[in-house]
């Protein structure tokens, strides 16, 4: 059985996140200079060997991304990192930004040496005013020390549009436009922040940089499952008895997540579904708790990864209900930009409503395939194309649930 | 080139391509509704989606830009099913009053409706339920009816530079609003009507009058006189299902007598008037030292502009009124007292391709003949629609001949409907008037054409004279910042709100390209070609007015009925 391993939370409880100096005893910003005193491709090639893959849910490979930004030309490229962190029931770039915020500005720094770019933002949850200040005096010491060097750091705070965690919405909203995604292509590494290149990044994937560029790629690719190595944190939420956080190898799987770490489900009532990855994640039934929590092992059980939030239900919840609330959030959260989401959000939730205060009919649940069939492949960005998969997958493992709904 | 297929066909397009254009050259046609041929890309109604081999997202067409050996399939079952979904849920909170709404058989959402079988929408019709904007004489505004596809805002940004259209709401909620989700008249909209032009629905359109021109008709003290502005005759065939400029001016005004118009004048009349007018008070200044550049004053969406954003330039404005409103004091005045008419029963109709002419129509300064000089304002379209209400057919019907004293004009009058027109007819009038010496070439060709700020220089009697054109706000705005900041290089500017000018004003046949707007101009410059007087101070009934009216040129009767002044519009949030 795996055990909990701690690469991106290697300081937790270990040191003032509010003392630089602090960082520095544990090692801290050596990576940084390790990665100066390395040319920039082969530290792009060495990142690209670590097959570090993307933490904010789309799991591209971190190496190669920011390949594309370093190969862009332009005298102006930013480092951006995406702290919005709105996923209901994620926490996990909180825990780092309170605990060891030094090891974001340190991988920011890396990454920003890495593609040329002398400008950083980290873009943070509006609801998270507490870290925006640990944020800010954590980049006024590294400042001091003189670690960034010519690299600048600005935090800018989001107003607490779900949409804005998708990276190009995050752009507009640091441009100071209204939050809505662009169309891609061209992606930000070529087209981003004021039509720079950009590199987007999560805070769990800046975090992780430190470790992997002062161990080396070949450490890390070691960890966990080798097409998604590494660590992931993950955040357990709902009818589980251990609500909290774990870092673990990326081969530990759903229902280690879950009965090991978790301590399995209270009262000793019956595991009925489980939700990874946020709002916008799968329903996951108990047939398929052994799959790894790594990206592509998700992908052949249509699960996703996402954010690594972990929202467990038990048999005694009406799982009709929970589809119904999630289906009503996205129509909240949808920008309104493109037509099959405004419109399609709005649509699922008025159905789901439907059927959930018992006046539905089956052919609503065709109707709602339908949506998810079009949604997910015709809306502009990935709010849209992952909202309908609550739905669809409770419709698809929980059938018998919708059924006595409807009868 | 970039070589692709695309339903098996194989293309061959330059890098940078898009899928849609790239479909475009092997004649497969995708849907639109948010693309815009001179608009920038915005990819957010959906419904050109394609699949592109090796991708599991379908691909907007529109902005996908096409890849080496790409595979692209555009009427799949999944495309198809795509499509018709989007369709169906844009529609199912769209008023289903197609048979009542302005845009009947001219609505791209109706056409796509049609052609994607939408029978049955499986989702429950939900209308939003938004009041009308009815706050502005020239523009109403369904928010009911609005797709959200944005090409408004963009119109109104980007083309206009006004700023005046945003969203506002998110998700299913959202809404394009003016400012701050003010009425129209409240936010800074100039009332250009280039929104019109540029929705595919019913969302937004002209403040229609057709019933305030039929109880005129039937109002026996009333009598019904009309003028027809430059811009309209080549483009009112386009109504009636002819080519653009295909209605003779002749059988145009048959047309109009049948429906009821007593009198059948011209605009064209006051546009050579208003060089006259325009083209002395620009060479007094050039004399006297006054505010250089002048700014021509004949299109009311720019005068609101810059009453709205250079209240610091109004001096720079020329004081002549628009020809619709010189033509408004005189007919009341000097045509009413020529014809021994009442002028209390005459009711003044001016036939415009302008929205902003209705406002400008309202003003309360615009009664200098003691009533209101202008009592209604119909555009081309409305226009249009009376024609095809009347079951004319235009290529049987007799040609008339205008009424006398305010009905001949020159080919300057005629090309004040394209950009560059006014300022090549004062050209022609103003270097004769200077030089004492014939014009030879009456073609100022450079000051013509599409391009967004055009400039010439000419030489009068030794002194150059340097002069610029914009059309479309945005290029306008350009030259305003240019006169702001004290580096304007020029003497005389030429301003039309409307990309083209006139003949791509917010009233005329409803028109997506900048292409048809060229189109346009170029039937302009073949009826300036024919005309026998193509210089304004050689019309011959001007030359009458002068004598037996006017007297002169900015004299003391032109000041009262032809000049005007301006008002600064202190707009909220600006």
């Amino acid at each position: 059985m795996a055990e909990e391993m701690r690469i991106v939370l290697r300081n937790y409880g270990k040191i003032d996140p509010l003392k630089i100096e602090d960082y520095i005893a544990q090692g801290g910003y050596k990576a940084l200079e390790k990665a100066r005193s390395m040319s920039q491709s082969d530290l792009i090639a060495e990142v690209k060997k670590s097959n570090l893959r993307g933490r904010g849910g789309a799991g591209f490979n971190c190496g190669q991304k920011w390949s594309f930004a370093y190969g862009a030309e332009s005298d102006i490229k930013y480092v951006v990192c995406n702290a919005d962190e709105g996923e209901p029931g994620t926490y996990k770039d909180r825990l780092i930004m309170e605990n060891d915020p030094q090891a974001l500005l340190e991988g920011m720094a890396i990454c920003a040496y890495a593609i040329g770019a002398k400008q950083g933002y980290i873009y943070c949850r509006g609801e998270y005013p507490q870290v925006i200040k640990i944020l800010n005096q954590a980049i006024e010491q590294a400042v001091t020390k003189g670690v960034l060097a010519d690299f600048a750091i600005e935090v800018r705070s989001g107003a607490g549009a779900y949409v804005c965690g998708e990276e190009t919405a995050l752009i507009e909203s640091i441009e100071g436009s209204r939050g809505e995604p662009r169309f891609k292509p061209p992606y930000p590494p070529s087209q981003g922040l004021w039509g720079k290149p950009t590199i987007v990044n999560n805070v769990e994937t800046f975090a992780n940089l430190p470790a992997i560029v002062e161990n080396g790629a070949d450490w890390y690719a070691s960890i966990g499952v080798p097409s998604y190595p590494g660590t992931k944190i993950f955040t357990l939420t709902g009818d589980v008895n251990n609500c909290t956080f774990f870092e673990v190898p990326t081969n530990t799987t759903i229902r280690e997540l879950i009965y090991k770490f978790g301590g399995g489900i209270p009262a000793g009532k019956k595991f009925k579904a489980v939700q990874i990855g946020g709002t916008s994640g799968a329903f996951i039934p108990e047939s398929q708790l052994d799959t790894p929590v790594a990206f592509d092992n998700m992908s052949t059980i249509g699960a996703t990864l996402g954010s690594g939030a972990v929202f467990v239900v038990d048999e005694t919840r009406d799982i009709v209900d929970v589809a119904a609330r999630i289906a009503g959030f996205f129509e909240h959260e949808s920008c309104g930009k493109c037509a099959p989401c405004r419109e399609g959000t709005a649509r699922i939730a008025e159905i789901m409503e439907n059927i959930n205060d018992g006046f539905g009919e089956m052919s609503d649940l065709a109707l709602l395939k339908k949506l998810g069939r079009v949604m997910s492949v015709s809306c502009l960005c990935g709010l849209g194309q992952a909202a309908p998969a609550p739905v669809i997958t409770t419709i698809e493992h929980f059938m018998a649930d919708y059924q006595a709904k409807i009868l | 080139m970039i070589n692709l297929t695309i339903d098996g066909i194989n293309v061959s397009v330059s890098k940078g391509s898009t899928i849609l254009q790239a479909a475009r050259e092997v004649g497969i046609y995708l849907p639109t509704l948010c693309w815009h041929p001179d608009q920038a890309v915005k990819a957010n109604c959906r419904v050109c989606v394609c699949e592109v081999e090796g991708n599991r997202l379908l691909q907007a067409g529109c902005s996908t830009p096409v890849t080496e050996g790409m595979v692209v399939k555009t009427k799949t079952p999944q495309v198809i099913e795509a499509r018709r979904t989007i369709l169906e849920l844009i529609l199912s909170n769209h008023p289903q009053d197609c048979l009542n709404c302005i845009r009947n058989q001219n609505c791209e959402l109706q056409d796509l409706a049609n052609e994607y079988m939408i029978r049955d929408n499986p989702f429950e019709l939900k209308v939003r339920g938004y009041k009308l904007d009815r706050s502005t004489p020239s523009i109403v505004r369904d928010q009911d009816k609005c797709i959200l596809c944005r090409r408004c805002i963009d119109a109104c940004s980007v083309t206009q530079s006004v700023f005046a259209l945003g969203v506002e709401g998110r998700g299913v909620n959202s809404m394009v609003v003016p400012t701050m989700g003010l009425p129209l008249m409240e936010s800074p909209c100039v009332l250009c009507g280039q929104c019109i032009h540029a929705c595919p629905v019913g969302a937004i359109y002209e403040n229609e009058q057709i019933d305030e021109f039929l109880a005129a008709v039937a109002d026996p003290d009333k009598i019904v006189v009309t003028q027809i502005a430059p811009a309209i005759r080549l483009a009112i065939g386009e109504e009636v299902g002819m080519n653009t400029g295909e209605l003779p001016m002749e059988v145009f005004v048959t047309g109009l007598r049948q429906m009821g118009f007593d009198h059948v004048l011209h605009t064209n009349f006051t546009a050579d008037l208003t060089i006259l007018e325009e083209g002395n008070e620009l060479l007094n200044r050039l004399k006297e030292g006054g505010t250089l550049p002048m700014f021509t004053s004949c299109s009311p969406g720019w005068i609101n502009f810059c009453e709205t954003f250079y209240p610091d330039l109004l001096d720079n404005l020329s004081t002549c009124k628009s020809p619709q409103q010189m033509f408004g004091s005189l007919v009341k005045t000097y045509w009413a007292e020529k014809m021994g008419i009442d002028p209390a029963k005459i009711y003044s109709v001016s036939i415009m391709p302008c929205t902003a002419k209705k406002y400008e129509a309202s003003r309360p300064e615009m009664n200098s003949s003691g009533y209101r000089d202008v009592d209604l304002v119909l555009t081309t379209r409305e226009i249009g629609r009376l024609f095809r209400m009347s079951g004319m057919d235009f290529n049987q019907l007799p040609p008339s001949d205008f009424d006398s004293w305010m009905g001949k004009y020159t080919g300057a009058a005629v090309i004040f409907g394209a950009t560059g027109g006014v300022m090549e007819a004062a050209l022609r009038t103003v270097y004769e008037v200077v030089t004492e010496q014939e014009l030879k070439d009456v073609n100022f060709t450079g000051v013509r054409g599409m391009e967004g700020i055009k400039e010439a220089a000419v030489d009068l009697n030794g002194t150059e004279v340097k002069v610029a054109i914009a059309h479309g706000l945005s290029n306008a705005r350009k030259l305003m910042d240019q006169v702001r900041s004290g580096e304007s290089p020029y003497h005389f500017i030429e301003i039309m709100a409307c990309p083209g000018g006139c003949i791509g004003g917010g009233g005329q046949p409803l028109t997506k390209a900048n292409k048809k707007r060229a189109e346009r101009i170029e039937a302009i410059y073949v009826e300036d070609e024919g005309m026998p007087i193509r210089k304004s101070h050689e019309n011959p009934e001007v030359k009458i007015i002068y004598d037996e009216f006017l007297h002169e040129p900015l004299g003391h009767k032109s000041h009262e009925l032809l000049h005007t002044h301006y008002h600064a519009k202190n707009k909220r949030y600006l």
